[in-house]
C-alpha cells in the first residue's frame, strides 16, 4: 500500500501539475531547469528508496516469529561486507544528488543573467504591507499587484521590502527570493510563453498575507510596448507622497498603475528604510531630501 | 499608572466565541480534575510522591504526561487549521479570521516542537537512560525536577495566553521584523518569548544533567562501547542541547531587548539586521530537529533488537552514525533560507552538507533492516511503529534531500510541500518513536502492559491518517500553495485540502484509540500484569529489575561485562541452571530526598514570566526574588538524602523476584 501512495502522489502531482499552474508546469527557462533538477534528484533517490521500502517490508514479513522456514541467527550482528554496503549506498546516492546540487546552485543562481538576444527589462519590486509594487525604472512607470512582462526578454528584478520580510514567487517562471528591508536581492526570470501566471508572497508577513498575490501577464513584445504607452497616459504619479500613501498597510488591494515614477525612488526606499521605520510613519519619507534624485 | 501594567479586562477576549469556548473547556477540565483529586483526598499523595519527586522515573512519567496533554492541544489547533483551509477557497473566508488563524498556526508549531516533542523525548530519556546505564538516578536529581517544572512553567504561560491576551501571530519561528514591536505591538510575541526562555532554561539544565550522567555515572563495567544505543543517542541529543540551546536563549534575549528596551539587534532601522536572527534561530533550529529525532532513533534501535531477538546489527556503525549526525547537524542551518539571496557557493556548500546527513541516516535505516534479518520478529505494537517509521521516513528523507537542492528549494520553500516534508519526518521520526517508546517502556513504568488491540488500532489510524493528511499537501505545494494562508483564491487546491482534512479526522480516530488503549489497559491491568520485570524478553538492564522498579532501581549495581548486558546475564543464568546461586548481603541505600524546590521555583518563574509579559514590574521583581529565595533555601538544606534500610530492600526483592540473580 505504500507504493500505492507513492504512485498516487506521483500521478496526482503530474496530472495536476500538467493541467494547472504550479512548479511542474514551467513557462520559462528557469522554472524548466528547476523542474528538471527536481525530477532528476527524485529519480536518483527513488531508485534507492523504493527497494529499501520493499526490503524492509519483505525482511520483516519473512523473519516473522511464526515463520518456521526462516533461519534464526541470534548472533548475526556484524558483517564487514554489509557494513561497506550500507555506508556506500547512501554515499553514492549523495554524490550523485550532490553533483546535481552543486552544478544547479551555480547555473541557476538567482542573480545570474539569463543569456538572450533581447535586452533585459528591469523591474524593481517593493513588498509593502500587504501588496506588491512593481517599478519599471527604464519605462518610468509603476504597477501595483500586477506585473506585465514581455515574452522572450529576460526580466531583471531588484527586490526589497518596506518593512516586513516577504518572498517574491512566480512558480511557473522560477524560484522565489526574499524581499528584505534595507537590502536588495536580485533575480532573473524569463517567460517563454504568453499567458497569465500566478505570483504571490511566499513568506508569511502578517494579517493581509493571504491576499498578497498578483497576476503576471506575459505578453508579446509589441503588446508590452502598447501597455507601457497606455500606462503612461493615465493614473497618478508615484513620488514620495504617493508612495507614502501606498505604503500604509492595506489588504486585498486592487491592481492599479502609475503613469510616472520619481527617479531613484527605489534606491530611496532601500536606503531610507531606517529613517522611515524609526519615526514609525511612512509619511516622513515626504520630508526627505529628494533633491539628490535630480542629478 | 495601572499597577497591573498593560493588563486589564480587555485582555480577555470575551467577544470571540471560539476562543472563549476553548478556554472554557480547558478551565473546566482543570477544575474537574483538581476537584476530583481533592475530593478523593489524593493531594498529599500527589504532592509527596509525584510533584516533589526527584526520582528520574517519576520525572520521566510526568514529562510524558505533559507532552501527551499538550499533544491534544496542538492537535486541536491542527484540526482547526485543516478545517479552515478545507473551506476557505475562492471568495470564502472560512470561520477563522486572520488574527485568530495566525495565532493558531503559530501556537501549533510552538507547542508541537517545544511542548510535545521535547517533553516526550526528554521524558523517555529520563525514564530509561539511568535504568539502562544500571544506576540509581541521574547526576543531579533536584536539578532534574527543576528542569521539569520550568518546562511546565513555559507550557502554563503559553496556555494562559489563550485566555489572557493573545499568542504570537508570527509563525512559530517569530522572524523579525514581523516580531518586532513595530509590527507586533501586542503581548503575543512576549508570551512566545518568555514561555520559551523559561522552558529553554529547563531544557538546557536537562542537557547538562544527562551529559554528566552518561559520561560520569555508568554502572561498573559499562564502557562506552557497551552502552545501549538509546543511551548513545541520548548523549548525542543532550550534547546538542548544551551546544545550541544557549544560542536560542541569546537570540530570544536580543529580540526581548529590542522589544523591551529599544535595542536594534533585528529592527529594520538603526543598523539592525533581521537576517541575523534568521541565521541564529536556525543554528539552534536545525540541531533541534536531531535533538528530537536521535533519541527516537534510539528507541527504534532498542525495539528492533528486542523484538527480533537479536543484537542490534552494526552497533559501531550506529554509534558512529549517531555522532556524525550530532556534529554535522550543527553545520547545515543555512538550508532553511536558501531564498535569502546568498551566493551560489554558500548555497552549494550548505546544500551538499545537508545531504551528507542523509548518509548516516541511511546507514541507520539499513542497520535496522539487517537487525530484523535473521531474527524472529514479533509484531507487537512497538514493532509496528518501528516498521511504519522506516517505510515512511525514507520518503520524508527523500523530500528532505530535495529541499536541500537549492534550485528545488527556491521552488517549494515556504510552500505546503515544505510543510508536508517536515511533518513527514517529524511525525514518523519523533511521534512514532515516542509512541513506540511509550508502549515499550509502559510495563516497566507501571507494572502492566498496554492493550495490544487498541494499540494496533492506534497505529493503523495514525499511519493511514498521516498519509491521507500529508500526501495531498505535497501536491498543493507543487501547485504553488504557500503555507500559512488563511484563505486562498485558487479553487483547484480545495479538493486536496479537503482530503487532508479527512486525513486529520483519521488521525483523530488514532488519538481516540490511544486514549481507549490507556483506559482499557488500566481496567484490565490484572490480566496485563508483568510479574517478571521482563515482559518483552529484553536485552538491556532496565528489564533486569522489577516492574515498576523500586526507588533505588537496583538492589545491587549490575556488573556489566558485555553489550546487551541483561541478555548476556540471562544466557549465563540458563547455562548454570541447577547450580546454587550465591547469597547477597543487602546494604542500605541512600536515595535523594524529595524536594519542593522545583515546584516552588516554577511557581515563581510563572509569576515572573507573566509579570514581564504584561509589564507589571513590581510583580516581576517579586517573582525573581522568590525564585532566588527558593534557591537559597535549597542551598542551605540540612539533609539531601534518605537512607533506605537493608531490610526494606531485601523484602522488596523477596516479593519481586527477577528472573536472573545479579
Amino acid at each position: 500500500m505504500r507504493h500505492g501512495t507513492i504512485a498516487i502522489l506521483l500521478t496526482g502531482a503530474t496530472v495536476l501539475g500538467g493541467c494547472s499552474e504550479g512548479v511542474l508546469d514551467p513557462k520559462g527557462p528557469v522554472a524548466a531547469a528547476e523542474r528538471l533538477i527536481m525530477l532528476n534528484s527524485t529519480g536518483i533517490m527513488l531508485a534507492i528508496v523504493i527497494p529499501t521500502i520493499l526490503a524492509t517490508l519483505g525482511t520483516a514479513y519473512w523473519f516473522r516469529a511464526s515463520n518456521t522456514r526462516a533461519r534464526y541467527m541470534p548472533d548475526f550482528d556484524y558483517s564487514g561486507r554489509l557494513e561497506l554496503l550500507v555506508w556506500s549506498i547512501p554515499i553514492m546516492t549523495v554524490i550523485l544528488v550532490g553533483g546535481v546540487t552543486w552544478i544547479g546552485a551555480y547555473d541557476l543562481d538567482p542573480p545570474k543573467p539569463i543569456a538572450a538576444s533581447e535586452k533585459p527589462v528591469r523591474v524593481q519590486v517593493v513588498a509593502l504591507d500587504w501588496k506588491w509594487l512593481f517599478i519599471y525604472p527604464d519605462q518610468e512607470i509603476a504597477a501595483v499587484n500586477h506585473l506585465t512582462i514581455p515574452v522572450g526578454a529576460p526580466i531583471r528584478f531588484e527586490l526589497t521590502s518596506s518593512g516586513v520580510m516577504n518572498s517574491f514567487f512566480v512558480p511557473q517562471l522560477g524560484g522565489q527570493i526574499y524581499t528584505m528591508a534595507g537590502m536588495v536581492t536580485r533575480l532573473y526570470l524569463k517567460a517563454d510563453h504568453a499567458g497569465t501566471y500566478r505570483g504571490m508572497s511566499a513568506n508569511y508577513s502578517g494579517a493581509g498575507f493571504s491576499d498578497m498575490y498578483f497576476k503576471v501577464n506575459a505578453v508579446p513584445a509589441e503588446q508590452f510596448a502598447q501597455w507601457v504607452a497606455a500606462t503612461r497616459t493615465n493614473g497618478p504619479r508615484l513620488d514620495a507622497q504617493t508612495y507614502a500613501a501606498l505604503a500604509k498597510p492595506s489588504q486585498a488591494v486592487a491592481p492599479s498603475t502609475y503613469r510616472a515614477v520619481a527617479p531613484d525612488l527605489f534606491n530611496d526606499i532601500v536606503s531610507d528604510v531606517g529613517r522611515i521605520a524609526q519615526s514609525g510613519d511612512p509619511l516622513c519619507l515626504a520630508a526627505l531630501p529628494f533633491q539628490k534624485v535630480e542629478k | 499608572m495601572n499597577p497591573l501594567g498593560k493588563l486589564s479586562w480587555s485582555a480577555v477576549p470575551f467577544d470571540q466565541p471560539i476562543v472563549m469556548g476553548a478556554s472554557g473547556v480547558v478551565i473546566l477540565s482543570i477544575v474537574v480534575v483538581l476537584g476530583w483529586v481533592m475530593l478523593k483526598g489524593y493531594v498529599p499523595y500527589l504532592w509527596n510522591e509525584w510533584l516533589t519527586s526527584v526520582d528520574h522515573k517519576r520525572i520521566g512519567v510526568m514529562y510524558i504526561v505533559l507532552g501527551l496533554i499538550m499533544l491534544l492541544r496542538g492537535f486541536a489547533d491542527a484540526i482547526m487549521m485543516r478545517a479552515q483551509q478545507a473551506v476557505a477557497a475562492g471568495g470564502a473566508q472560512g470561520y477563522l479570521p486572520p488574527e485568530h488563524f495566525d495565532q493558531i498556526f503559530s501556537a501549533h508549531g510552538t507547542i508541537m516542537i517545544f511542548f510535545v516533542a521535547m517533553p516526550l523525548v526528554i521524558g523517555l530519556m529520563n525514564f530509561a537512560v539511568p535504568l539502562q546505564l544500571g544506576i540509581r538516578d541521574v547526576a543531579f536529581p533536584t536539578l532534574n525536577s527543576v528542569s521539569l517544572w520550568l518546562t511546565a512553567s513555559g507550557i502554563l504561560l503559553t496556555n494562559i495566553s489563550l485566555v489572557v491576551g493573545e499568542f504570537a501571530r508570527t509563525g512559530w519561528v517569530a522572524y523579525p521584523p514581523l516580531s518586532e514591536l513595530k509590527f507586533s505591538p501586542g503581548v503575543g510575541v512576549d508570551y512566545y518569548l518568555w514561555s520559551l526562555q523559561i522552558s529553554g532554561v529547563g531544557t538546557l539544565l536537562t542537557g547538562i544533567n544527562f551529559v554528566t550522567t552518561i559520561l560520569k555515572t555508568r554502572a561498573p563495567g559499562m564502557g562506552y562501547m557497551r552502552m545501549p544505543v538509546f543511551c548513545w543517542t541520548a548523549l548525542a541529543s543532550n550534547l546538542m542541547i548544551v551546544a545550541v540551546f544557549p544560542i536560542l536563549t541569546a537570540t530570544f534575549a536580543m529580540l526581548l531587548l529590542d522589544r523591551y528596551l529599544g535595542f536594534h539587534f533585528f529592527t529594520v532601522d538603526a543598523g539592525g539586521n533581521a537576517m541575523m536572527y534568521v541565521n541564529l534561530f536556525w543554528m539552534w533550529g536545525h540541531p533541534e530537529v536531531y535533538i528530537l529525532v536521535l533519541p527516537a532513533f534510539g528507541v527504534y534501535s532498542e525495539v528492533s533488537a528486542t523484538f527480533s531477538g537479536k543484537p542490534l546489527f552494526g552497533y559501531r556503525s550506529m554509534v558512529a552514525a549517531t555522532m556524525v549526525i550530532c556534529v554535522l547537524s550543527m553545520m547545515v542551518w543555512l538550508h532553511h533560507f536558501f531564498t535569502m539571496g546568498a551566493s551560489a557557493s554558500v548555497n552549494a556548500i550548505f546544500g551538499v552538507a545537508s545531504m551528507i546527513i542523509g548518509v548516516p541516516t541511511g546507514v541507520k535505516v539499513f542497520n535496522w533492516l539487517f537487525t530484523m534479518y535473521g531474527g524472529r520478529v514479533r509484531f507487537s505494537v512497538p514493532v509496528l511503529w518501528t516498521i511504519g517509521f522506516m517505510v515512511t521516513f525514507v520518503l520524508g528523507g527523500l523530500t528532505g534531500v530535495l529541499l536541500a537542492v537549492p534550485p528545488v528549494d527556491w521552488q517549494v520553500h515556504n510552500s505546503l510541500f515544505l510543510v508536508a516534508h517536515f511533518h513527514h519526518v517529524i511525525i514518523p521520526g519523533v511521534v512514532f518513536g515516542a509512541f513506540a517508546g511509550y508502549v515499550y517502556w509502559f510495563p516497566k513504568a507501571f507494572g502492566f502492559k498496554l492493550d495490544e488491540r487498541w494499540g494496533k488500532a492506534t497505529f493503523w489510524c495514525w499511519f493511514i491518517g498521516f498519509h491521507v493528511a500529508f500526501m495531498p499537501l505535497y501536491v498543493v505545494g507543487l501547485m504553488g500553495m504557500t503555507r500559512r494562508l488563511q484563505h486562498y483564491d485558487v479553487v483547484s487546491w480545495q479538493p486536496w485540502l479537503v482530503v487532508a482534512a479527512v486525513g486529520v479526522a483519521i488521525i483523530l480516530a488514532g488519538v481516540v484509540c490511544q486514549i481507549m488503549q490507556f483506559v482499557v489497559s488500566i481496567r484490565a491491568r490484572e490480566e496485563l500484569r508483568d510479574v517478571t520485570g521482563d515482559p518483552w524478553d529484553g536485552r538491556t538492564l532496565e528489564w533486569s529489575t522489577a516492574s515498576p522498579p523500586p526507588a533505588w532501581n537496583f538492589a545491587f549495581l549490575p556488573l556489566v561485562t558485555d553489550r546487551d548486558a541483561y541478555w548476556v546475564q540471562k544466557t549465563r543464568a540458563r547455562a548454570r541452571q541447577g547450580q546454587p546461586t550465591q547469597l547477597h548481603q543487602y546494604q542500605p541505600i541512600e536515595v535523594p530526598k524529595n524536594t519542593s524546590t522545583g515546584f516552588v521555583n516554577a511557581f515563581f518563574a510563572v509569576v515572573t514570566g507573566f509579570a514581564l509579559i504584561w509589564h507589571i514590574w513590581w510583580m516581576a521583581a517579586l517573582g525573581a526574588f522568590g525564585g532566588f529565595v527558593t534557591f537559597l533555601v535549597f542551598a542551605f538544606r540540612e539533609e539531601e538524602e534518605i537512607e533506605i534500610p537493608a531490610e526494606t530492600i531485601a523484602r522488596f526483592d523477596r516479593v519481586h523476584p527477577t528472573r536472573v540473580a545479579p
